[in-house]
């Protein structure tokens, strides 16, 4: 007796499963047929979903938490709905590395239903969470990735990870690394260089463009060199760093890391004078700049918006969420969102009862042609790799009057803007 | 090798003797490859005029320093270890509380005028509530997680003691918060001073200072005194040692507590050194002095103190003598990486460390 149920069961749940796949597309008739990469109906009433990834627990849940609310905002902003559908959203947590992009991934992947997904905060976990879309022709927008290798290096080069239908409205560190090579050079007078990374993708990818681009501006980079991250001990780097005698030291890594390397090159006289200290956006907390050795130290970050639709939109954070902007990119989320649903509106075919149909070939295809589109970070347009940023990315620096990290943000002494091409 | 001698002559043996060249001979090119490739990193990275004499004997003193804290630790496990054949993971958590215990500490004195006018009082006053926090939950870890297991299968109080670092590592993380604490500066170390032509900072000194005397009072602890006698005693044998009167509980008590107090000292001397302390400053000190115990030999006492001392001068000078002469890039991000390759290289010479394993034969 035991046998034929036991084969019965998963016998008949496939074969309702076989019955239920085979009815479905049929429904999808009526003038619309899908791309090759499919297509998503919404059906009357049914919402319109979309994905979100980002890190939302951890040491960089502020970096995620930021931006969900700029996405909570942007939809907020449409009134809940887009095409007469309300819209939803489902939040997944990237962790900010590559484990968490997998989880999240697959976890979206799942849904046949998500339209697009805006994330993922860390680059970390946007390669292997693309790997999983692009598979799927899922469109995904991330508000804080900066590593080169999803995208391009701005000079016509596709990045290794870069995938059809990734775009990005931050900045490319391609650009953050030109911005600090160039104050360095023309406007603080380096002409040798030492750069310190710590294996991180970011780290190393920053480091090496502000290399790259030092060398091209027509200075020399004496060291380029690493730590590992939990290092504490950072006198014996430190010391070969010292040695070359450098003009200015780039080390765009994280604390504590850093709070080591500030607090013992202080032993070093080469090193000794904080002014040759430049750092990058992950050290702009208010943890750091209140120690005592970073005063005068440079840091490279992404320019905080101005104009008056974005201190509206600081306006409506504030009676949300009771809080200033956490973060740097609660902006740039809230542009990725409003983009994809201009894109949505544009390629959306819509049937006399109110069912959509998103072709998601189509879709990609509308974001890649992305131009001047007005945002709260300025005019974004989007080239063939996905890059989409109006790019601006500011110098700051804190001295003896900054107290906290926003007044630091505001010390700023230079605007980097990429010539377009 | 007197066991072979014993085994009946037949295919075995013979198949040994051709064996026993071809593995030989590839663990020893293995071996001159190794000195091959440090003798000729060291070579180009010396002769390259890349770093000044001066530098390289920073470099020095900087490893010399950082292997006194290592070895502070590694203390810690070689006594547990030489007593009870069990590593206390959860060993690298106490120094993180001695840690811990003295950002609290001084952060509350430097705020009163002792701070200033006495600074190495104060910074005494430091070091001993250190050593004592540390000892205590040194002693409470012994009580509570180790003793109820003592007697059964190896593998229990081992996997209690990780579990009981996850629960002080994240016990601290909660009662304390996950940042970063910084430590108030003390002016009277800042700077350096040069003795015999070796610059050295104020800070580097105190630290192996401190660090040497700590190692000495315990050498002359373990061998010149009644209770140092016991803890011998009881790590050769307990079982005699018990039939001889000594209470076996309280000796081991006795050696969590020296070896907790010890920990708690090097978690105060890495918060000078580095003002930094965090709820996982634990993990990698601890993890490389137990690396430094088993290069000094496990379950021997000067050997961990070669051990620590060894391997932080490995970890600063490694990277910059050997791996930038032999042009890897990057060479600082492989600091770890030398470390336990270090400890690789000296087993293959010397398979039980370099001062020799010292624990009793038949329990081993």
């Amino acid at each position: 007796m035991k046998r034929p149920t036991s084969v019965l069961v998963p016998a008949l749940v496939a074969a309702v499963a076989l019955l239920v796949a085979a009815c479905a597309p049929e429904e999808e008739t009526g003038g619309f047929t899908p791309g090759q990469l499919g297509a998503v109906t919404v059906a009357p009433d049914a919402p319109i979903k979309l994905g979100v990834i980002q890190t939302i627990t951890g040491d960089t849940a502020s970096l995620g938490q930021d931006q969900v609310r700029g996405i909570e905002l942007a939809i907020a902003d449409k009134g809940g709905k887009l095409l007469d559908h309300p819209v939803q959203h489902q939040v997944e947590d990237g962790l900010c590395k590559a484990e968490g992009g997998t989880t999240a991934g697959q976890k979206l992947v799942a849904d046949p239903q998500i339209v697009g997904v805006i994330g993922t905060s860390c680059s970390g976990a946007a390669v292997p969470a693309m790997e999983i879309f692009a598979g799927k022709g899922i469109t995904m927008i991330s508000g804080s990735n900066t590593a080169p290798r999803l995208t391009s290096d701005l000079k016509g080069t596709k990045g290794d990870a870069n995938q059809k239908g990734y775009f990005r409205t931050a900045h490319n560190d391609i650009v953050q690394g030109q911005a600090a090579a160039t104050y360095a050079y023309q406007k603080l007078g380096a002409k040798k260089a030492a750069t310190i990374h710590d294996g991180d993708p970011y780290t190393e990818g920053l480091a090496n463009a502000f290399g790259a681009s030092f060398k091209e501006l027509g200075g020399t980079v004496a060291l380029a060199t690493a730590i590992s991250k939990g290092d504490t001990d950072m006198r014996p780097v430190l010391t070969e760093v010292a040695a070359t005698k450098p003009d200015v030291v780039f080390f765009p890594i994280f604390q504590p890391e850093a709070d080591f390397i500030v607090k013992q090159a202080k032993d070093f006289p080469p090193l000794a004078d904080t002014k040759k200290l430049f750092g990058a956006d992950g050290l702009l907390s208010d943890t750091y700049i209140e120690i005592k050795q970073t005063e005068g130290m440079y840091f490279s970050g992404p320019a905080t918006p101005t104009g008056a639709p974005y201190q509206d939109f600081v306006g409506k954070y504030e009676a949300k969420y009771g809080e200033k902007p956490i973060q740097a990119f609660h902006a740039h989320a809230y542009d990725a969102t409003n983009m994809l649903f201009a894109a949505i509106e544009k390629v959306a075919v819509r049937e006399n009862d109110g069912t959509v149909h998103i072709d998601r070939q189509r879709l990609m295809d509308q974001l890649y042609a992305t131009k001047n589109f007005q945002g709260l970070t300025g005019t974004l347009s989007c080239d063939e790799f996905g890059d989409c940023a109006d790019a601006r990315i500011d110098i700051v620096q804190n001295t003896a009057a900054e107290k906290t990290i926003d007044q630091v943000r505001g010390n700023v002494l230079f605007t980097f803007e990429p010539q377009t091409s | 090798m007197a066991k072979s001698s014993l085994e009946p002559r037949g295919p075995v043996a013979v198949r040994r003797t051709f064996q026993l060249p071809v593995v030989d001979g590839f663990l020893w090119l293995v071996r001159i490859a190794a000195v091959v490739l440090l003798v000729v990193g060291a070579f180009n990275s010396l002769t390259s005029a890349r770093l000044s004499g001066q530098q390289w004997r920073d470099l020095v003193v900087f490893g010399i320093a950082q292997g006194s804290i290592y070895a502070l630790i590694a203390l810690g496990y070689t006594m547990v270890y030489g007593i009870l054949r069990f590593i206390n993971f959860a060993h690298g958590e106490v120094f993180m509380i001695g840690a811990m215990t003295g950002f609290y500490v001084s952060d509350g004195l430097a705020r009163t005028p002792l701070w200033e006018a006495q600074p190495f009082v104060s910074l005494f006053i430091v070091l001993i509530c250190c050593m004592t926090a540390s000892a205590l939950v040194a002693l409470l870890l012994e009580r509570v997680a180790y003793r109820p297991l003592r007697g059964l299968p190896r593998l229990l109080p081992f996997i209690t003691a990780i579990g009981a670092s996850f629960f002080l590592q994240y016990a601290v993380a909660t009662l304390f918060g996950t940042s970063v604490k910084a430590y108030p500066p003390v002016d009277a170390l800042s700077g350096a001073i040069t003795i015999l032509g070796l610059r050295i900072l104020k800070v580097h000194l105190l630290v192996i200072v401190a660090a040497l005397l700590m190692m000495a009072g315990l050498y002359l602890y373990v061998e010149r005194t009644r209770a140092g006698r016991a803890i011998r005693a009881v790590a050769e044998d307990p079982e005699i040692a018990r039939l001889m009167g000594l209470s076996v509980d309280r000796t081991i008590a006795r050696v969590f507590a020296v070896g907790g107090a010890l920990a708690g000292a090097a978690g105060f001397l890495f918060g000078l050194v580095f003002q930094n302390v965090h709820f996982f400053s634990g993990f990698l000190p601890g993890i490389k002095a137990f690396t430094a115990a088993v290069l000094g030999g496990i379950g021997n006492i000067p050997g961990a103190v070669v051990g620590g001392l060894l391997l932080g001068s490995v970890e600063a000078l490694g990277p910059s003598l050997v791996l930038v002469g032999l042009g890897v890039p990057s060479a600082h991000q492989l600091k770890d990486v030398v470390a336990f390759l270090a400890l690789v290289l000296v087993l293959i010479f010397r398979p039980t460390g370099i001062l020799g394993e010292r624990v009793s034969e038949e329990r081993a």
